[in-house]
């Protein structure tokens, strides 16, 4: 299993991406703003796209009666998701040594990858959980209180993938390097599933 | 003086008999048919799309210096140089009131000429451009970052400051001679002991690389004839600096005729190397003088003037071997340089033709030490020895040439109001073109570097009449922008600009727009009165005077309701902008104030001055509509009678 040991490895490492890219990116144009506003999402935190642009959202939010945008130490998801993807990164590496040393069989690999699934999953939900909480979760004496046709209250949630209109704003929100790092390093360790599948039928078929 | 007055009548009539020529050459009402089409298309930019060059235009009258667009012919800022400017405050605000103070006082306003970017080896680069206030002689510096102008220094024993301010090949100094010569130092004389007592003083500021920071390093003491218009050497003259000279006949009154009797007056060629190594080992003679230095700071969004008290005035018979003479015809105005640097051109403007000097031949006349006299100890070397040739018959009343970097000059004639193109080495003429009407400059980007941008040429003429709608008896003036790519000129927009432009400086915008500045970062304003966060805001009195530290953010002044203050109060409004975001710029007027309003940028601190004169609830507001909510942006002021015990309080949302 020395080949899917090394490919499980790496597909785990892929994971440190996100500790240095940002794993999604929300983008705000307008005409007023032809060269958008846009926040880039770490796991470790948020951060503006230039310089100003969060302190430029939290000022048009405030129009709207939105909360400013966490800082840091305003979300647990920040203290924990780091630690959730360093775990995750340790596992594979060391399911990717026992699988190249033949102690543990491909079974380990696409369990982690089941699991890291599900974590990533959870990860999502959260997101969405706080996107909505944010977009609709409004200051009631906002300066400005705009209502959908039917009377109810505008949410201001942003797309949790993909492009939608908000006002004089188009909003995109896509997956970024960090996000795409991730997604290889997981295809890599279901591709070393399956070659480690042939490399321990091998090792099993030798060794009978 | 009947004899001048005949050749002037006759000048008069050749302008007359060459005009009505152009005139039938090519229709001047603009029915150009197919080839209008095509120049239209040659000077859109599509809705959304930029220029590809910006042109800064002199003011003249205006006292400040305007931004275009080329070939759209669109402006798109006015620079506030020399003039108050009551659109942002500028000359007006606490701040910037330090930029125009000078050896006589407070001088509002001023006549901007010639503009001239920094070089570095005779390219253009785009860090700053300079300008020279002709009336009370001073120099300024704008930044191109900002497009603010940052230092102005006053040029001393100097008067009407017009052969300014052109700067060396790698912005070593920037040049300021003088118009006018005056009795040095100042004294109470007779006008008429004018001749041989009066000197015309020829500056060089040095310019500090990094910083821009100008200091007048020498002023040579030259004859009192007036100076014109100079140029730098550049590339093998590269070291020299000449000025036009006219008046060599150094009349004092009615000089239209009693300085134009000369044959020729003198280009003064001034080998400033040789100058500066002189100065450097100690030579010069220091001279009690009276001049500002104001110098205005990024960092604290402030202007601080400095009085000097001495120059460094240098005799030129003193350094053998720095001046000397070119004789050239008939009172020169421009003198240009091509962009090899080896041929100076002297546009007599009573003249028909064009006089080439070869600087190579001059240095050799030099090194052979022949000379045709000398005038006040200055060696005059012979017209026929340093003579490249002349242009025959190129049009009349040459004013300026410029170059497009492919072996042609362009030379402006004021009095047959047109443009003509001719080979510098074979000095034929290529193409003429008419000017609507009698212009002055003309400009190519780079037009005056070693390394132009021959694309376009833009003439900026003195006269407008008919050119556009009417507006009554006051005009703007009028350019007109060419297609010089082809062998002929092609006239492709026609344009008012402001105030009276004298020249003109283009830079591609590849240069400038990259660095250009989008805002003030609020962590990096060092103003002493600055709040930097809405909780630094408050009112402070210091007996009559109060000070109120005043935060803006879209959409309210923190505070906005402020009370306490009292008739006969002297009121300072210290408003910081707390936006970080680009064009987002607030504005702050008072009622009654005496001066103008600020216009302060996302990151600055502007102060403005006010003087409560009526007991009362006074509003102020946002003049900029900066936001959905602009109109709601606004405050009060309460005005309680002098002797009232009110406290001073101030609030926001209460
Ligand atoms: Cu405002």
């Amino acid at each position: 299993m020395k080949k899917a040991g090394i490919i499980m490895i790496i597909g785990s490492l892929l994971l440190l991406g996100l500790f240095k890219f940002p794993l999604w990116n929300i983008m705000l144009g307008a005409p007023q703003y032809p060269e958008p506003l846009g926040m880039n999402i770490y796991i470790t935190g948020i951060k503006g796209v230039s310089e100003f642009d969060i302190q430029n959202i939290d000022g048009l939010n405030h129009y709207i009666g939105m909360r400013t945008i966490p800082k840091t130490e305003d979300m647990w998801e920040f203290e924990v998701f780091p630690l959730v993807i360093g775990g995750m990164v340790a596992l594979g590496v060391v399911v990717g040594f026992l699988g190249f040393f033949g102690k543990v069989n491909h079974w380990w690999f696409i369990g982690w990858f089941a699991l890291m699934s599900v974590l990533g999953i959870m990860g999502m939900y959260d997101f969405n959980l706080w996107l909505t909480d944010y977009g609709t979760n409004l200051d009631p004496n906002a300066i400005m209180k705009m209502t959908n046709p039917d009377g109810t209250p505008m949410s201001y949630k942003p797309p949790l993938l993909g492009y939608q209109k908000m006002l004089n704003f188009d909003v995109d929100s896509w997956p970024h390097i960090g996000a795409y790092l991730m997604f290889v390093g997981m295809v890599l360790t279901v591709i070393a599933f399956f070659i480690g599948k042939k490399e321990w039928k091998k090792k099993v078929f030798a060794t009978t | 003086m009947k004899k001048s007055i005949n050749s002037l009548l006759m000048l008069a009539l050749l302008a007359g008999l060459i005009t009505s020529c152009n005139n039938s050459k090519s229709n001047k009402n603009g029915d150009r048919g197919a080839l209008a089409s095509s120049a239209a298309e040659k000077v859109y930019v599509a809705p959304g799309e930029h220029d590809e060059f910006y042109a800064f235009f002199s003011g003249g009258y205006s006292g400040n210096l305007t931004v275009y667009g080329l070939p759209s012919g669109r402006m798109f800022k006015e620079i506030p140089v020399f003039s108050q400017f009551p659109t942002n405050g500028y000359g007006y605000s606490e701040e910037t009131i330090p930029m125009l103070n000078t050896s006589h006082g407070f001088v509002p306003w001023d006549d901007l000429h010639h503009p001239d970017i920094s070089q570095t080896n005779g390219k253009l680069d785009g860090r700053w451009i300079f300008v020279n206030g002709n009336n009370t002689p001073r120099i300024a510096r704008v930044d191109l970052e900002t497009f603010e102008t940052e230092e102005i220094i006053e040029v001393p024993n100097s008067a009407g400051n017009h052969s300014s301010s052109f700067i060396t090949e790698n912005t070593e100094y920037v040049v300021a001679g003088t118009r006018f010569s005056v009795p040095v130092p100042q004294e109470d004389i007779p006008i008429n002991e004018y001749k041989g007592k009066f000197k015309g003083a020829l500056s060089f500021i040095s310019v500090e690389e990094e910083t821009g920071r100008m200091d007048i390093k020498f002023q040579l003491m030259m004859p009192g004839f007036d100076y014109d218009l100079s140029h730098p050497g550049r590339g093998k003259s590269h070291g020299w600096f000449f000025f036009t000279t006219y008046n060599t006949e150094e009349a004092n009154s009615l000089l239209e005729v009693n300085a134009s009797q000369n044959d020729k007056d003198f280009i003064a060629a001034v080998n400033w190397k040789k100058i500066e190594e002189y100065v450097n080992n100690g030579g010069g003679t220091k001279m009690p003088a009276n001049y500002a230095h104001n110098v205005y700071d990024h960092g604290t969004h402030n202007a601080t003037t400095t009085m000097k008290k001495e120059v460094l005035t240098v005799d030129p018979t003193k350094v053998p071997g720095a001046v000397f003479f070119l004789p050239t015809p008939k009172s020169p105005h421009g003198c240009d340089v091509d962009p090899t640097g080896s041929y100076i051109i002297g546009n007599g403007k009573l003249s028909a033709d064009l006089t080439i000097h070869s600087f190579d031949k001059m240095i050799d006349a030099i090194d052979n030490k022949k000379f045709d006299g000398e005038a006040y100890g200055i060696p005059i070397l012979s017209f026929e020895d340093i003579l490249a040739g002349t242009v025959k018959q190129a049009g009349l009343g040459p004013l300026h040439t410029e170059f497009d970097g492919k072996g042609n000059a362009y030379t402006t004639f004021f009095i047959s109001s047109e443009l003509v193109k001719w080979n510098i080495e074979t000095r034929e003429v290529i193409d003429r073109q008419p000017n609507y009407y009698s212009v002055g400059h003309v400009m190519i980007p780079g037009g005056n570097s070693a390394e132009p941008f021959g694309k376009y040429a833009v003439s900026m003429n003195k006269i407008t009449k008919d050119r556009y709608l009417p507006t009554g008896p006051e005009l703007e003036h009028s350019a007109q922008l060419f297609d010089i790519t082809g062998d002929k000129m092609e006239l492709l927009l026609d344009f008012p600009t402001h105030g009276e432009p004298h020249y003109a400086a283009g830079i591609p915008a590849e240069i400038l727009a990259p660095k250009s500045k989008k805002i003030y970062k609020l962590e990096e304003n060092k103003h002493e009165y600055a709040a930097l966060t809405s909780g630094d805001t408050r009112v402070e009195r210091d007996g009559k005077e109060v000070h109120i530290y005043m935060s803006m953010i879209r959409s309210h002044f923190t505070p906005d309701n402020i009370e306490g203050i009292k008739v006969g109060d002297k009121v300072y409004f210290h408003i910081t902008n707390h936006e970080q975001d680009f064009d987002v710029p607030h504005g702050f007027a008072m009622i009654g104030a005496n001066n103008a309003e600020l216009l302060i940028m996302p990151g600055q601190t502007k102060t403005l001055y006010w003087e409560p004169k009526q007991v009362g609830v006074w509003p102020f507001y946002c003049t900029d509509f900066c936001s959905a909510l602009h109109q709601e942006m606004q405050g009060y002021i309460r005005v309680s009678p002098e002797n009232s015990n009110i406290e001073l309080s101030w609030s926001l949302g209460e």
